[in-house]
């Protein structure tokens, strides 16, 4: 009965990815069409019309030529049809047709723009082009996606990865997504970055340029100003400290002490996660601005006149750890509970006391922990956007200036490149040392077996000051979080003290008029654009994590370090570079994105692939490996154990990332601000234009919204995805 | 109701080697047969590259070099999908989200049975088992044993060519061990099935085995039926291995014929010669064949110097002039103390003839 595939000849997925060549190059429209999904092109003109033609039309009618060569690509596989995946000939035409018609089609793409040839020695070499073309369009893409998996088939059929056609064609797409997403834009920021004004490249002027004064300067140390590379710098390495050290101490209450609240203390930590960053920079704006609560009443407390001390370096400070405490929180949890029990007993039973035990064996232990929280946190304080914005006043920081770089009266795309460079060096730097200096020092002891020991309480020397710091800071979260939903039901801030729903009306108003429901609420637009993308890249990000997570655990294969590294570099590329990048990038054929909700959802999808990625590795490597291989024995395919065995078991790793990337989507700034259109508007960047606006309590009563808005769609998908059943005893011995 | 049939298939290895990396060889030119319905167990110490033999049959790992075949079919390109055979793993690997239902017809559902044929066969593979009626269970509600017999029927009803153990009774305790490999071996012979079992349990191998492999660093030392084995080891190691032996250092004085003379010390003593050509060799003797006497008498002279009361039977250990030996009796009524003279001599059969160094 049971098949045995050696026998068959073609394989049912292969002749799927030649159907969809030919349709991408015969059908659907090569090149971009505005509103594709309302297929109104179809009456349009289409087949005939140049903007909707498909490449097959344009060809056949003497247009763009160069597409013509892709037909031979397309043409070869339909030859292999009838043969064995045995057969030498099978794999090479393949790996020739796909290797070619991929190349081929990235080739021309590249090559001809908007203005013909877009490189001076393709003029000299072919002479001038008159024709020209547009941004890809879905034929475009479906074709490229045919060519590609063309070749992994091809290459599987030659014996990569035990021929294995799913875990071939999984790499192949990975890679080329991230190519093309990840390192496709910023090699372009990075060669703009070099530019010169009349469009040529230079590395001479680069240097002028990268050590300016206004961005190594070292004024300040003299009285006056200095550059934003070092100001970024000294916040980031603040914000890495005080994150690490306020994030041990809420995980040292949690891990060793008698402490009897510690799920509200968890809650309370994991409240800033689902908050759009800036929004704690709103709450500190009212509590220590010009008019904030605390400000006027000291003044009048004190009689001294009230300044506007926040805004700056310490509101940046404050802000930013208020936000990013709980990710430092996350890193250290793990590493504090992962010092093994029974080490800290042995330390015990060997006559030292807690204290000593805690400075001998646990503090050692964490150290490593420590430096990733620090790490973490100094990346995460030099890629925050909406902080520096609200609160900055005269401290610029990178994230700031390449925004006003690019959107500003300067319009300076190079400096914002030279910027996003200095940017994307600093992180990258701190990525490095995490992960080479850090990645083979853990000292996390976390092992199969079952430790029945129970971590020893902290010493009270520790204890003490420790309670008082975490008390500290849950009671000034509680006032930041109480400042948030009251002030978006304060009239107007610190003038009229009123209470009402004007905000939430003016934001969220729906009218039933005789049309049917109309959402006349200013801020309708952008949250339903919003809610749209979030929902459209959290699956998305989810899957692409995990089919990552997937190769990097379960599978081998060559070049599979550069693979990871590749995977995870986006985690360190901040998002300003990142919507710097894509603006640079995409704004031109062969891809032409900007100004679509596309671009959003892909910067979302590869902005939050790495946590995907991570969550996937750490529960993926929880699972059996024999599990996958008695799959494959019992005569699964790698692509049924993937979802069959696998997918199912992993429903946590999935629902992480689901939900991280959901909120993530809601809640980011840094790229999107970049990225939006009049059409597309984003919650995050609406808001930030009512802060511009000084409409405060707009921004808040919205702001305050969304956080419920992702509270409930984080219990939905909890939901949604439901538990795996997998079942423990309950009482032992009842079967045998 | 469907039965579960075999369609036992033969595996063959030609000149196969396994090589990790560019240095780490588990497998080394291995070449062998397991004939179709018959149980051969791959014997070895942990590294000697027996499970990874296992697994190149299951197509989870591929050979480096040589060639590899079930039945006439050479497979050594095909990755563990496209092979028709399936293996029990220690762990058992059965699938935690799944009932045992589910488990034992997961690989019925990629193999093209409709529905009832899927739920007949996987009836009777869990009656085959003894567990007919724990169907909806998950595995985490069964006890080791039973968790162990859901993997054999999962593996079962799927009628592999070859069916594959690996150390299937590791984790299971003693008495449970024995019960199990009994059956293991019944259904084997019941259904004609050809099974490749690894262990490193000597005892479990003579136990269920028609053939046993014996290996040692990623090459094979010895294979032949389990008597064959514990009675003519080719060398110290199997010898060793199998069953404990004394190796006692002796001269092989005289050749007549397949009949040597070997001397320990002033005692002489005759044996099949096993090929051997006079000087030094091993005499390889089991605890059981041992023969010891009170007093001087025909023999090496010897000492006790432990003895322990196991209830069924006494364990010495004696030192005489070669060295110290390892005894068993069976009479516990009288027994030796330590420091009593005795002689040793053999029992008529069982030692046997090894050469003196080990090939290397």
């Amino acid at each position: 009965m049971r098949t045995v595939s050696l026998e068959q000849t073609t394989h049912p997925v292969l002749i799927f990815w030649i159907i969809a060549g030919w349709v991408g190059y015969c059908i659907l429209p090569w090149y971009g069409v505005e509103g594709f999904w309302s297929f109104e092109w179809l009456v349009d003109g289409w087949p005939l019309d140049d903007d909707y033609a498909p490449a097959a039309v344009l060809v056949g009618v003497g247009q763009k030529l160069w597409l013509a060569p892709m037909l031979l690509a397309l043409a070869a596989p339909l030859l292999v049809l009838g043969r064995r995946k045995t057969d030498p000939l099978y794999a090479q035409v393949l790996i020739a047709a796909g290797g070619f018609g991929f190349a081929w089609l990235v080739a021309q793409g590249l090559g001809i723009g908007l203005r013909g040839f877009t490189a001076e020695w393709l003029t000299t070499l072919f002479g001038t082009l008159d024709d020209r073309q547009f941004g890809m369009g879905y034929g475009a893409m479906v074709t490229a996606s045919a060519f590609l998996f063309l070749f992994t088939h091809g290459i599987a059929a030659r014996g990569a990865i035990n021929g294995d056609v799913f875990v071939t064609s999984a790499i192949g797409g990975v890679i080329a997504v991230v190519t093309i997403f990840v390192f496709f834009p910023i090699t372009k920021m990075l060669l703009a970055a070099f530019a010169t004004d009349d469009g040529g490249y230079s590395v001479l002027g680069f240097f002028p340029k990268f050590f300016d004064d206004r961005i190594w300067g070292l004024d300040c140390l003299s009285g006056g100003r200095c550059g934003v590379a070092w100001n970024s710098l000294l916040l980031a390495v603040l914000v890495g400290v005080l994150t690490t050290l306020l994030g041990l101490a809420f995980a040292l209450v949690l891990t060793r002490s008698g402490f009897r609240y510690k799920r509200l203390l968890r809650a309370l930590t994991v409240l800033p996660i689902i908050t759009p960053p800036f929004v704690i920079g709103l709450a500190i704006i009212l509590l220590f601005g010009l008019s904030g609560t605390v400000t006027t009443s000291l003044a009048a407390m004190f009689g001294v006149e009230a300044t506007r001390w926040i805004y700056g370096l310490p509101g940046i400070l404050i802000a930013q750890l208020l936000a990013f405490t709980p990710i430092a929180f996350l890193v250290l949890i793990g590493v504090v509970e992962g010092v093994s029990p029974s080490m800290e007993e042995a330390a015990q039973t060997l006559r030292a006391n807690r204290w000593q035990t805690f400075r001998t064996v646990s503090w050692p232990l964490m150290r490593p922990g420590l430096a990733n929280a620090f790490l973490l946190g100094f990346i995460e304080s030099m890629a925050d956007f909406g902080n520096p914005l609200v609160l900055g006043g005269n401290f610029d920081v990178l994230s700031t200036e390449i925004f006003f770089a690019i959107v500003g009266a300067q319009y300076d795309q190079s400096r914002a490149a030279i910027l996003a460079v200095v940017l994307l060096g600093f992180t990258l730097g701190a990525f490095y040392l995490q992960r080479f200096w850090l990645g083979r020092k853990s000292y996390t002891t976390v092992t199969g077996k079952g430790d029945a020991g129970v971590h020893p309480p902290m010493p009270n020397g520790l204890a003490y000051p420790v309670y008082a710091v975490v008390a500290l800071w849950s009671a000034f979260t509680l006032v930041v979080y109480g400042m948030i939903l009251y002030g978006s039901v304060v009239q107007l801030w610190g003038v009229d003290d009123t209470l009402t729903f004007k905000h939430y009306l003016t934001a969220f108003r729906i009218d039933w008029t005789e049309d049917g429901l109309r959402w006349t609420g200013s801020a309708w637009d952008s949250f339903w654009t919003t809610m749209t993308i979030a929902t459209l890249a959290a699956p998305l990000t989810a899957a692409i994590g995990l089919i990552t997570a997937y190769l990097l655990t379960r599978q081998t294969f060559a070049g599979k370090r550069a693979f990871e590294f590749g995977t995870m570099l986006s985690f360190a590329i901040p998002g300003t570079v990142i919507g710097v990048a894509y603006i640079l990038a995409f704004n031109v054929p062969p891809i032409e994105i900007t100004g679509t909700g596309l671009i959003l959802v892909i910067s979302f999808i590869f902005r939050n692939m790495p946590v995907g990625v991570r969550a996937g590795i750490a529960s993926m490597s929880q699972l059996d490996k024999s599990l996958d291989e008695s799959s494959l024995t019992l005569g699964a395919n790698s692509w049924q154990t993937f979802r069959a065995v696998i997918l199912p078991l992993l429903r946590p790793a999935i629902l992480a990332a689901l939900v991280y990337s959901f909120v993530r989507a809601m809640t980011a700034i840094s790229a999107v601000i970049f990225l939006v259109s009049a059409r597309y508007d984003m919650s995050t960047s609406y808001i930030i234009g009512r802060v511009e606006n000084n409409d405060y309590g707009l921004a808040i009563a919205y702001s305050t919204a969304l956080i419920f808005v992702m509270l409930a769609a984080v219990g939905l998908l909890q939901l949604l995805v439901g538990r795996t059943r997998i079942g423990r005893r309950t009482s032992h011995g009842e079967i045998h | 109701m469907t039965g579960i049939n075999a369609k036992a298939a033969s595996v063959r290895f030609e000149n196969v080697s396994k090589v990790y990396g560019t240095k780490v060889t588990a497998v080394d030119n291995i070449s062998l047969e397991v004939r179709a319905g018959t149980l051969v167990t791959l014997l070895g110490p942990s590294g000697c590259g027996k499970t990874t033999t296992l697994r190149m049959i299951a197509g989870l790992e591929m050979a480096t070099r040589g060639r590899i075949f079930i039945g006439e079919k050479d497979v050594t390109k095909l990755p563990a999908t496209d092979r028709d055979v399936s293996m029990v793993f220690q762990s058992y690997a059965l699938f935690p989200h799944m009932t045992v239902m589910e488990n034992v017809s997961y690989g019925l559902k990629f193999s093209g049975f409709d529905k009832a044929e899927t739920k007949d066969k996987a009836l009777a593979g869990l009656g085959l088992v003894g567990l007919t009626g724990y169907g909806d269970r998950l595995p985490s509600e069964l006890s080791g044993g039973q968790q162990q017999r859901v993997a054999v029927a999962r593996a079962l009803v799927l009628e592999p060519q070859v069916l594959l153990f690996d150390e299937p009774l590791s984790n299971l305790d003693a008495k449970l061990r024995r019960q199990v490999r009994e059956e293991i071996r019944e259904i084997q012979q019941n259904l004609g099935l050809t099974v490749v079992y690894v262990t490193h349990d000597q005892e479990e191998a003579l136990a269920v085995s028609d053939e046993i492999v014996v290996m040692r660093n990623a090459a094979i030392a010895q294979k032949g039926t389990p008597r064959e084995l514990y009675e003519a080891p080719a060398d110290a190691f199997v010898a060793d291995f199998i069953g404990e032996a004394n190796l006692i250092p002796v001269d092989i004085v005289a050749l007549d014929g397949d009949t040597a003379t070997v001397r320990i010390a002033d005692y002489t003593h005759r044996l099949p010669s096993r090929g051997l050509p006079q000087g030094p060799a091993k005499l390889a003797v089991r605890p059981s064949r041992m023969r010891l006497v009170a007093g001087v008498g025909d023999g090496v002279p010897a000492v006790i110097d432990k003895a322990t009361y196991v209830g069924s039977r006494m364990e010495y250990t004696v030192t005489a002039a070669f060295g110290t030996v390892f005894a068993v009796l069976d009479d516990v009524t009288t027994p030796f103390r330590i420091g009593d003279a005795v002689t040793i001599s053999f029992a008529a059969s069982g030692p046997v003839l090894i050469p003196a160094s080990q090939p290397s």
